[in-house]
């Protein structure tokens, strides 16, 4: 087995007595498709956040390729090659749909600190937002404002943007969230076809679309890992069963 | 030795005072600013407002001192809740740039009303009797008015601990300072909290502006020459705290006073160097929360 | 395949379209030199509304672009005003050297105060640059042997390009001031076009979407905020030169109340507002002030007041309304 891209050892997170995460193991190798499943406040999000830069842990370690995090922002992680999306569509509702994809596209090659090149005129830059369009097959609303599109096509987007940033680890909270369910495929299908060599690590409630896309499960539970595994292995595991899949199986 | 300790016992007490009212008029802007995240940057047009209503009540119509601050503070705050419903509500989802220039917009006017109305010359109340003269404290004497408006702070003080830590408003008003949406779910109506607030702070500016005459004066710039004061009590302190704000009106107070006492040309901008660093050191403040 | 490639091409043109010249454009320059040559008796007015649209293009920069809040952008004026004027006063009094030492003290101060103070955000960045503005106030009154405090300093310039007088009738003055305005809205133009200028509108509309997508905000709040103060230095150092005179009042919290109320008052984040706002403002303040200063204050409070809960993108967003209202019509 190679070494993770992505690791975190004994992670800890506390608000004051609210302990929110409790020595968190966890190992993402390049290719996965793993779950993080668990009821709500279970710190998922939190997780999330911890990884990504955006909350500080109280201690432990968050590794990407061996290398400790600590002391990199939210920012610098990114450019190290951890994306993430929001559980609520963090957008820019008010531009079209391929400027929102191009402002990460361009901070993602590193033009975006230019001063004189028009924005519009980067053959790079629009030749990489119109693949990502294709990608997600967003193409015929790229002119689109974003708040005019439904929202399970936003969500597209939210994954087009964390996509632009060729991550070597993708955090995908809760993608499906209020998307309606006649909308939902649209998610299922792109999480399917995500590129095969990113580490993807989803947050998912529906237990159809863990099931369908899992390779491995990790349940959380009060901050902790109640148990890591196989979806078979979770699914068959009692203590889980009880605490949180219990209810899905005598519905 | 002595002019040293004399000169220490001179700041302290003037800052002390100085700071006092800085305190009670400057409470009602962080504790608004916790709880709504609102702008309000024309809050000393209402300490103003109640410094001129005092003058003129206590002044020219011949009423009682006390009773005129007391005026003052019930008409103020009565008038601030028109202002908020009317013109600040619709402003609260739209974001910090709208509401201050809102708020400055309507500084503006108070500026070029409050000279229509009462002219552009400052205004002075000679404090009542009672509150003149010298008091004496054995090892000095101190002025006697200076004393009532540390008194005053200090009554204000004990009042505000007591609203907020004993009354349930106050709970209410603590709860939706530290988390607002929680508070929501609580079933606490937010926004008839924040209306009872903002009147009693700015009927307390008011009441500040009325005590301050001596020291503050009352003049029709009043809300733009003090602004920034009261910005760095909320900011220093820490959006939402009580304590904060004393504690930063404290520091303000004596070091202005301070400062001024040994450099009496360039005194006045310690204040904004130690506001500067403090920020650095802690951006949100001294008792501020995420 | 053919529809990818019609919507591909649609996307491309409509971004080229976004930077690109229209003829509307020439409007403000053509009006600014037809006041030249019709209207000379109005130079002075006309070169310090040059001066302020620079003022308030600078403004526009961080405030309707980044959406940096401030009430203290006098301070970078100030500066520039100042060391211009010292400048010519203690010997050097070539203009456009003056200018580009206003700029460089301007973006000194600018880029020292920007590093600190954006760490901070809301009331606490706010009342910061109040603060900052106010301190260099209180500095140079301090030093007023230095600085001529509220009296102020008198000073003459050498000619400009070595032949052309700063007289009474402010012609030089004028078109000196002119040009600078244009060469600086270029760069501005160009700025807000780039992909900084894209990040700068991403960092005022979604922050936390900024972060995540790897963008180094800080670094680039202080990078505009310098831009920003050099800008507002030039403005300041021509300020000077064209009066040949300066005051304290140059730092005021005044003049930074009164740029930022022309601006919204014009419109922010879309350069001309800048042309329009301050160019209404300071007509309007020219002939009603000096009459009626209680009337025009209480009437600049409640246009303000207006503009805020009516007219939120200003005059030049009524414009933009009324012309697409039109355009919705045939």
């Amino acid at each position: 087995m190679s070494a993770p891209v992505l690791e975190t050892r004994q992670l800890c997170k506390s608000f004051g007595a609210l302990q929110v995460a409790r020595e968190i193991n966890f190992a993402l190798h390049k290719g996965a498709r793993h779950a993080l499943i668990g009821p709500n406040g279970a710190g998922k999000t939190t997780f999330i956040n911890l990884i990504a830069g955006a909350l500080k842990p109280t201690s432990g370690q968050i590794l990407l390729d061996g290398v400790d995090l600590a002391h990199l922002s939210q920012a610098q992680r990114v450019k190290r090659g951890i994306a993430r999306t929001f559980q609520i569509n963090t957008l820019f509702p008010g531009l079209p749909v391929i400027e929102n994809i191009l402002m990460a596209v361009a901070e993602h090659i590193g033009v975006a600190a230019d001063k004189f090149r028009p924005a519009g005129a980067n053959p790079e830059v629009i030749a990489r937002g119109q693949q990502l369009l294709e990608t997600l097959r967003l193409e015929d609303d790229a002119l689109r404002l974003v708040r005019e599109l439904p929202y399970g096509r936003q969500r597209l987007v939210e994954i087009a943007i964390a996509l632009a940033l060729e991550p070597k680890v993708l955090l995908l909270d809760e993608p499906a969230a209020g998307v309606p369910s006649t909308e939902s495929h649209i998610i299922l299908d792109m999480i399917d076809n995500l590129p095969a060599d990113i580490a993807v690590m989803i947050i998912e409630h529906d237990m159809d679309v863990v099931f369908r896309f899992a390779r491995e499960i990790t349940v959380l539970v009060n901050g902790a890992v109640l148990a890591a595994g196989t979806p078979d292995e979770i699914a068959h595991n009692d203590e889980v069963r009880a605490v949180y899949l219990g209810g899905a199986h005598h519905g | 030795m002595d002019q040293a300790f004399n000169a220490f016992v001179s700041i302290v007490f003037d800052g002390l005072a100085y700071a006092m009212l800085l305190f009670i008029i400057s409470v009602g802007l962080s504790v608004t600013m916790g709880l709504m995240g609102f702008v309000n940057l024309a809050h000393g047009a209402f300490a103003m407002l109640g410094g001129y209503v005092t003058v003129t009540l206590a002044r020219d119509a011949g009423v009682p001192f006390l009773l005129a601050l007391a005026i003052a503070f019930f008409l103020v705050g009565a008038v601030s809740v028109v202002f908020e419903r009317a013109l600040y509500a619709p402003l609260y989802r739209t974001g910090e740039l709208d509401q201050v220039l809102m708020t400055i917009g309507l500084v503006f006017m108070s500026v070029a009303l409050v000279t229509l109305v009462w002219g552009p010359d400052p205004f002075n109340l000679t404090p009542p009797d009672y509150l003149r003269g010298q008091v004496d404290a054995g090892f000095r004497r101190f002025p006697a008015y200076r004393v009532f408006i540390i008194g005053a702070g200090a009554a204000m003080i004990v009042a505000l601990y007591l609203g907020f830590e004993r009354t349930r408003i106050g709970a209410q008003i603590r709860a939706a300072v530290d988390n607002r949406r929680m508070a929501q779910s609580l079933g606490i109506n937010v926004d008839r909290l924040f209306t009872v607030t903002f009147a009693v702070g700015s009927g307390l500016a008011a009441l500040g502006g009325g005590l301050g005459i001596e020291i503050f004066g009352v003049k029709p710039t009043y809300a733009l020459d003090y602004l920034v004061f009261f910005l760095i009590v909320v900011a220093v302190g820490g959006l939402g705290s009580v304590r904060g704000a004393f504690v930063a009106a404290l520091i303000l107070g004596v070091v202005d006073n301070a400062g001024k006492y040994f450099f009496p040309e360039g005194g006045a901008f310690f204040v904004y160097v130690v506001t500067i660093v403090v920020l650095l050191w802690r951006p949100l403040g001294l008792f501020g929360r995420a | 395949m053919t529809a990818a490639t019609g919507t591909a091409a649609a996307t491309a043109a409509y971004l080229r379209s976004r930077h690109r010249f229209r003829a509307a454009e020439a409007a403000p320059w053509l009006l600014l030199a037809l006041v030249y040559f019709v209207l000379q008796g109005y130079l002075a007015l006309g070169s310090q509304i040059v001066v302020m649209i620079l003022f308030a293009l600078s403004l526009d920069l961080i405030l309707g672009y980044a959406g940096i809040v401030s009430l203290g952008h006098a301070a970078f004026f100030g500066v520039g005003a100042y060391a211009a004027a010292l400048l010519a006063k203690h010997g050097w009094a070539e203009p456009i050297s003056g200018l580009v030492v206003a700029a460089a003290a301007a973006a000194a101060i600018g880029a020292a105060s920007g590093w600190v103070l954006l760490r901070t955000r809301g009331l606490t960045l706010l009342m910061l640059t109040m603060a900052v503005a106010i301190l260099l106030q209180e500095l140079s009154n301090a030093r007023s042997d230095i600085t001529g405090g509220f009296d102020g300093i008198a000073f003459q310039m050498s000619p400009l390009l070595g032949e052309h007088n700063f007289g009474i009738y402010f012609k030089t003055q004028y078109v000196y001031a002119a040009v600078v305005l244009l060469l600086a809205f270029l760069l501005v133009r160009r700025i807000v076009h780039a992909p900084f200028g894209r990040q700068l509108e991403g960092i005022r509309e979604n922050v936390k979407r900024m972060h995540a997508i790897g963008s180094p905000v800080h670094r680039r709040l202080v990078t505009v905020y310098t831009i920003s103060a050099a800008l507002a230095g030039v403005a300041g150092g021509l300020f000077a030169q064209t009066q040949q005179f300066v005051t304290l009042a140059v730092l005021s919290f005044d003049l930074s109340g009164k740029i930022l109320i022309m601006l919204i008052l014009g419109g922010t984040g879309r350069l001309y507002g800048a042309f329009v706002g301050v160019t209404v403002y300071m007509i309007l303040e020219d002939q009603l002030a000096k009459q009626y200063p209680q009337y025009w204050q209480l009437g600049i409070g409640a246009v303000l007041v207006l503009v805020v809960l009516f007219a939120r993108r200003g005059l030049f967003g009524l414009a933009e309304d009324a012309v697409k209202r039109l355009r919705g019509r045939r």
